[in-house]
């Protein structure tokens, strides 16, 4: 899932302190179950900023609202006759809500309430890490299913480098080796023989470096 | 043992401390309560293993956003004992009556009656209409 974490409420504040009508949006996707973007997060944020703006003084309206996802034109059609009366939107969705809603509601400011931070999966209660850089071209199939991309601090695709040690990454001894742990894998899976094998060089024109990306359908295509 | 604790005090009695969610804490902020304060069993006395520490790190939370706000994270408070204490839970009571009497009303509180009385003379208008 697209992981998300909590953007600091003064930096929201500031985005919307001279708005009089607020939209807080949320979604029922990933950031709900990471915790920071979902129903109960639109009320916490919701009720914090109408006790910021009541000690301010002022009397500013603002709405709750959850949609399924914010990455569809079905969901996002929901809002259309009540964003109106809003000045402004907060979306606390991935920053794919975020743009999506701002290009539908092209007159409407639409700010981030979360900072987007990566594809990953559920560690432990809390606990969020890094598993997937959408390269565009999976090669998890080489590499018994642990990612050199994002596993590795280098992306390095034959490793590991002389910075492994003790199955740690040099960047932190917090952060396992990428390719310490793809060794081990192959030999729980008897496989080391793979690990012999030269990689080639990647084509990195599929991943971010060739420019923003598509997939385009034909066969679901209307 | 008929210890007295401040009258100001309106208790809400739930199940476990885990069962209080952040939303309900902040919800009774914004209606204007001066103070929230939840008092659960001790730690690794949670006859649900971690409800109280699930208490606790939401307090912790709410705390840093009644600072950000302007409300005043010390406010809010947890505290822990024995479900027999009785003595400490009046002591408790004093405490929080003491740090609330200190800080102030909520600073939000005069809007949030002034916003209820106008909801009050709407709905009194509305049913005078019908």
């Amino acid at each position: 899932m697209i992981v998300a974490d909590k953007k600091p409420i003064e930096e929201i504040i500031d985005y919307v302190k001279d708005y009089q009508s607020i939209l807080v949006l949320g979604c029922n996707e990933c950031v709900t179950v990471c915790e920071v973007g979902g129903k109960k997060e639109v009320g916490l944020l919701a009720s914090a900023l109408r006790m910021h703006f009541l000690q301010q003084g002022g009397e500013v309206n603002i709405g709750e609202r959850t949609l399924e996802r914010q990455c569809d034109h079905e969901y996002l059609e929901e809002i259309r006759d009540n964003i109106d009366h809003y000045e402004a939107v907060v979306s606390i969705a991935c920053g794919v809500g975020v743009q999506f809603t701002a290009e539908k509601y092209q007159t409407k400011p639409v700010y981030p309430g979360v900072n987007t931070l990566f594809m990953g999966a559920n560690e432990a209660r809390g606990v969020w890490s890094e598993r997937c850089q959408g390269c565009g071209q999976c090669i998890l199939a080489i590499s018994g299913g642990i990612c050199p991309v994002s596993r590795c601090a280098k992306r390095i695709l034959n490793g590991p480098c002389g910075g492994s040690t003790a199955g740690k990454c040099e960047i932190s001894k917090d952060i396992p080796c990428g390719w310490q742990l793809i060794i081990d894998r192959l030999k729980a899976l008897g496989r080391m023989d793979d690990y012999e094998k030269i990689n080639p060089i990647k084509n990195w024109s599929t991943e971010r470096a060739g420019g923003p990306r598509k997939v385009i359908r034909e066969d679901l295509k209307l | 043992m008929r210890l007295g604790y401040p009258t100001s005090i309106k208790i809400i009695r739930v199940p476990c401390t885990g069962k209080v969610d952040a939303l309900h804490i902040m919800r009774s902020f914004e209606k204007g309560a001066d103070g929230v304060y939840l008092v659960g069993c001790r730690e690794g006395d949670c006859h649900f293993e971690r409800g109280n520490f699930r208490a606790k790190a939401r307090v912790e939370q709410i705390r840093k956003i009644l600072d950000a706000v302007g409300i005043g994270g010390h406010r809010l408070q947890m505290y822990n004992l024995s479900s027999s204490d009785g003595p400490m839970f009046a002591r408790f009571a004093e405490e929080m009556h003491a740090r609330i009497l200190e800080a102030g009303p909520n600073p939000i509180r005069g809007a949030v009656i002034k916003q209820k009385k106008v909801q009050t003379d709407q709905n009194q208008i509305a049913g005078a209409a019908l």
